[in-house]
């Protein structure tokens, strides 16, 4: 069970959030002009890494404000969090 | 079995409080303090259980958690009985019953016996090679397999007991209160760090407060002396919690720990009552200090396993903590030092030790000349070849080890025996450390897995990090406590310690036989008779990962978890594959540690707290109406009306003509509504519904479809529009939650730049829906100022206004086809608005009406219910509903892949209607849908979604998904169920007033 550091609210409990996938997605500007392989590129296609990854997460139960968190699904180590626009901090 | 073993007077039994018990049925007498092993033990009684396979005879082995065999059935057939618990950590108190499982007809004759000599019938995987052939005898099989296997009985009346779950936050968690535990924990205090240590056991102090080598001394007192003035001082340090009786079970991520407290299981069953029984510790610690101990070997020899036969360990703990002996005529059999303080500690009660038996050519510490001097026997380099006593131990056969320990020579020796002590070496319980994601390493040297690392937020102490040696122990406690707490001095830092320093040691995983390993059964896993046999023969068919062998085998899976056995199954298969242990690694160790019983895990959610569930303000009407109840997500509602015992079918005819021919009303309440506010309120409406959104006027209503980014309808629902910059969105029930949260996320991470706000107002406001053709005429009466004609307030618009006092927002929408008015007021003057619409209604017959009839309505209507005509591979042109989707708009969620191949093609599976040949055959929902009866396989065209006899057009009623439905209009299709075939023909999904007339009538 995590110890999440919501940006919002300080540390909380994991089962206050919800997990919400790859982070850095961002939706097509213009999806019309999209041929069907790119659309299904946005669609379908996420990584699931054993290492560092970058997730979105939800404080569902709390403030209700998502944010991206880096951390390390081979040993579950959150490396940071920050809010939604900034920056993903340099690896 | 009547002779009482009892030895000295302990300080831990209170023998002026002798307690009576059953033990199979047999009544015995033991005293507060003791366990049902250590009782039993006094009572000479060593035989309690039978081995899971083989059905072997087998007795107490340990004195703690790990114990593998003596597990028994407590209060069996009582409301508290509970299987597999292990007698060694039952305390006993007035009235206890346990009972031997896994024997028929009783322990002490076992028709299951017969498996025993049977066993070379029954090598590693049995039963997957035999019962697989033929395969259809299988179930034939398994009849018979599953009578004669299995451990306890699960209960099979109500739990009486209460259960509960408590969050601890603190700054220093210890685990396991031994010396290392305790001294952690006091100088964690000490240093204003909010402590908690726990520790399974009821008493603190684990093996060192019973100490008794004359050899080790701290600041020149005996250990135990020691340790006890320490836990003296403990009582008047603040800071620091104790809690005895509570075993961690999981060990998760980020200092995450699950305990369980034992809080009644030792009272008299008077006083467990209204107590609570068990408690879930759900500890989030800023620092773990692990000082969980190790757990004493077995060592792995031909009949290894008779009742009689203990760790060494044990027979130290029941001789000098109980005060009992657990045989008359002991043998040690060992590797290491610690059996000769075993034995020494029997011996100095007057008790016969016949010998030691020790694989080590020699050892020259202290303790073994004082045992050499007090004249008992000791055989050097030799090892047990065999054991005889068929449910007790009486004899074991003794022969020479060969210089490299892998064969015997000489002649056999026969020593006459009740209890043989064996001691095979110290295993780090490693179990939780390896639970919360770290590594071990493998000690060459001391051949144990230790923790490979320490850190700022967990360190392993004592003997479970490693230390065995009491000046060892005291010595890293000490630095790895400053350099986890960050201070500087303890009052560790001057302890004077002398030790008994010689301690060598020889470890062979598993010893020889005169006789071939074939004619042999070395057990490893007692529990699951695994032997050693059985591991060598998985690795001769070629497993070689240690989780696969642990399977074939089923060494390490029984209840113990193999807590025992593990490390022996490790060495035997990296001394037969020719790899180093290290290189092997471990299995995984799971959580729980010890077994959880489920009232433990579940707490307080049990009965009517299992689920959250919610109640509209109008439900005390509902009930008062005697309304069935339907759970539709987790509201309570309304599901029909029976009166004068009707039947569901019934009571929905009824109310279904009476919402079309005069007037019915429906509780709406559960409907999901969002506040939508903000200078772009339309723009994101346009953005996350199909259709267009801008053009609204103030005061309109307008219905929306939500699709998902793949292009699949996720909700539906009326969104009104109060203000140029405000809405109010209705949801389905079931959605409500997901779509708002579906929308935060939109706005959140990919439409920052829009001014919208949403609020979820669902609990806000009650909903009554009027309905029907007087509905009108009874909205008149309630609020007789409001304009209710078609110019004033047509269809799809909204007005506010005032009943009484009250505001009122109503929207004239309709779900049935019929003139509808759905009036919210605030939450709580719900049921009287409620109470106020059936009072005017009166005169019109006014029907409540519930949800399977709003179902059977607006099915007349084919309006869709999502989730239940759409499963999320629907989009709006399968559903038929092309009219909702914008052509014009240049993008909203899910636009793009209602163009994709996939989405485009004519043969998906779309919504139809389906009506029966036979009117009076309702088709059940979720039936097959073929266009073929005489062919086999027949592809499966689709399925029915909803279905209903409705009592407005007489007759049955269906939609359906049919793949390429759209094009099959008046086609012919069959429903075959079990018994006969339904004919059914294609049909547009609107059954009842096409036109819509009635919305207007």
């Amino acid at each position: 069970m995590f110890l999440i550091n919501c940006p919002y609210c300080g540390e909380r409990d994991q089962q206050e959030f919800k997990a919400g996938g790859e982070a850095h997605i961002e939706r097509p500007k213009q999806p019309t002009e999209l041929s069907d392989d790119e659309w299904a590129e946005y669609l379908f296609m996420r990584k699931n890494i054993k290492g560092v990854q970058f997730e979105r997460w939800n404080h569902a139960h709390g403030c209700r404000k998502w944010f991206n968190m880096v951390r390390d699904t081979s040993n579950d180590e959150i490396k940071a969090i920050y809010k939604m626009g900034e920056k993903p901090p340099a690896q | 079995m009547t002779k009482n073993l009892r030895v000295k007077s302990s300080e831990y039994i209170d023998e002026t409080n002798r307690i009576s018990f059953k033990f199979n049925g047999k009544t015995y007498h033991g005293f507060k303090g003791d366990t049902l092993a250590s009782a039993l033990l006094a009572n000479n009684v060593h035989l309690v259980g039978r081995s899971f396979k083989y059905h072997r005879p087998r007795g107490i082995m340990t004195s703690g958690s790990e114990e593998p065999n003596a597990i028994v059935q407590i209060n069996p057939g009582t409301n508290r009985t509970e299987p597999n618990v292990r007698a060694t950590e039952v305390e006993i108190y007035d009235g206890l019953e346990a009972s031997s499982q896994n024997c028929w007809p009783s322990v002490e004759f076992d028709i299951g016996g017969i498996n025993n000599f049977l066993s070379p019938f029954f090598p590693a995987g049995f039963y997957y090679k035999t019962f697989m052939w033929p395969a259809s005898f299988w179930e034939k099989y398994e009849f018979f397999i599953r009578h004669s296997a299995g451990l306890g009985k699960s209960p099979t009346l109500n739990d009486p007991d209460i259960y509960d779950h408590r969050n601890i936050h603190c700054d220093v968690l210890v685990v396991g209160a031994g010396i290392s535990g305790i001294l952690a924990a006091k100088n964690a205090a000490k240093n204003n760090f909010k402590t908690l240590l726990v520790d399974e056991k009821n008493e603190i102090g684990g093996s060192t407060i019973y100490e008794n080598n004359e050899f080790n001394k701290i600041d020149n007192k005996a250990p135990s002396e020691w340790l006890k003035k320490e836990i003296e001082e403990l009582k008047n340090i603040k800071n620091l919690e104790i809690k005895t009786r509570t075993s961690v079970a999981a060990y998760h991520q980020y200092n995450y720990l699950l305990a369980r407290e034992n809080l009644t299981d030792h009272l008299e069953t008077k006083d467990k009552i209204n107590k609570i029984r068990q408690r879930l510790l759900k500890i989030r610690a800023k620092k773990v200090i692990l000082a969980t101990g190790a757990l004493e070997r077995p060592l792995i020899f031909n009949n290894n396993d008779r009742p009689g036969i203990m760790l060494s360990s044990a027979i130290k703990k029941y001789s000098e903590f109980y005060g009992v002996v657990c045989g008359s005529k002991n043998v040690f059999f060992t590797n290491n030092d610690s059996a000769y303080e075993s034995a020494l500690s029997l011996y100095n009660k007057g008790i016969n030790v016949e010998a030691i038996i020790d694989i080590r050519k020699q050892s020259e510490s202290k303790i073994v000349k004082k045992v050499k001097e007090a004249g008992i026997n000791i055989y050097w380099s030799h090892t047990i070849v065999d054991t005889a006593g068929y449910k007790r131990l009486n004899t074991v056969s003794i022969m020479k080890l060969s210089n490299d320990g892998t064969s015997v020579t000489g002649n056999k020796i026969f020593i006459s025996c009740d209890c043989l002590g064996v001691a095979g070496g110290w295993t780090p319980a490693v179990h939780l450390y390896t639970q919360s994601g770290n590594k071990l390493k493998f000690d060459e040297e001391k051949k144990v897995f230790l923790p490979n690392q320490n850190s700022s937020e967990q360190i392993s102490v004592g003997s479970c990090g490693g230390d065995f040696k009491i000046d060892e122990i005291i010595k890293n406690l000490n630095q790895k406590l400053k350099d986890t707490l960050n201070i500087k001095e303890t009052d560790l830092d001057n302890i004077k310690i002398e030790i008994d320093q010689e301690n060598s040691k020889r470890n062979i995983w598993l010893l020889p036989s005169d006789k071939p390993l074939g004619k042999t059964k070395p057990f490893v896993d007692y529990q699951n008779d695994a032997t050693a046999k059985d591991i060598k023969l998985a690795l001769r068919e070629g497993f070689r990962s240690i989780e696969h062998v642990k399977r074939y085998t089923t060494t390490g899976m029984g209840t113990d978890q193999g807590k025992l056995g593990n490390m022996h199954a490790l060495g035997i298969i990296a001394d037969t594959a020719g790899v180093k242990m290290g290189e092997l690694g471990t299995t995984t160790f799971r959580p729980p540690y010890t077994p959880l019983t489920f009232g433990t895990i579940v707490g307080r959610n049990v009965g009517k707290f299992f689920d959250i569930f919610r109640r509209t303000p109008m439900n005390d009407w509902h009930v008062e109406n005697k309304a069935e109840f339907e759970n539709v997500g987790q509201w309570k509602r309304a599901w029909y009306y029976p009166i004068n015992g009707e039947t569901m079918h019934q009571a929905v005819q009824r109310e279904s003509k009476a919402a079309r021919e005069s007037a019915g009303i429906l509780d709406a309440s559960t409907l999901g509504k969002i506040d939508i506010q903000g200078s772009d309120a339309s723009e994101f409406l346009n953005r996350v519904y199909t259709n267009a959104w801008s053009k609204l006027a103030i005061g309109r209503c307008r219905y929306g479809l939500m699709l998902n980014e793949d292009g699949m309808v996720y909700d539906d629902g009326v969104t009104t529009r109060l203000g140029e910059n405000h809405y109010i969105m209705t949801t389905t029930t079931g959605g409500a939650a997901n779509v708002l949260g579906k929308l935060e996320d939109y706005l959140q991470t990919e439409w920052p730049e829009l001014d919208v706000y949403l609020t979820s107002v669902t609990d806000h406001y009650a909903t009554a829906s009027l309905c029907g053709p007087n509905s009108k005429k009874i909205l008149k009466k309630i609020i007789p100022d409001l304009d209710l004609s078609d110019e004033n307030f047509p269809h799809m618009s909204f007005k506010e206004i005032n009943i009484g006092n009250i505001e009122c927002r109503i929207m004239r929408i309709s779900f049935t086809g019929e003139q509808s008015y759905e009036i919210n007021v605030q939450a709580s003057y719900g049921k009287s608005l409620w109470e106020k619409c059936i009072e005017a209604g009166k005169e019109f017959n006014i029907t409540p009406y519930g949800t399977e009839t709003m179902h059977l309505l607006r099915a007349e209507k084919g309006f869709i219910i999502v989730g239940q005509d759409t499963d999320g591979t629907m989009t709006p042109i399968d559903l038929q509903m092309d009219w909702i989707v914008s052509k014009k708009k240049y993008d909203f969620i899910g636009k793009r892949s209602l163009y994709r191949s996939d989405t485009m093609k004519e043969d998906r599976k779309q919504l139809v209607g389906l009506v029966t040949d036979d009117p009076n055959t309702v088709l059940e929902e979720g039936a097959q849908i073929v266009s073929e009866l005489n062919q086999s396989p027949v592809e499966m065209l689709g399925h029915v979604t909803s279905s209903y006899f409705s009592p407005n057009l007489n007759k049955s009623i269906a939609l359906a998904v049919v793949r390429g439905g759209k094009n099959m209009m008046g086609k012919k299709l069959f429903v075959p169920m079990e018994n006969k075939n339904i004919n059914v023909t294609v049909a547009n999904p609107v059954f009842y007033d096409e036109k819509n007339e009635r919305l207007n009538a």
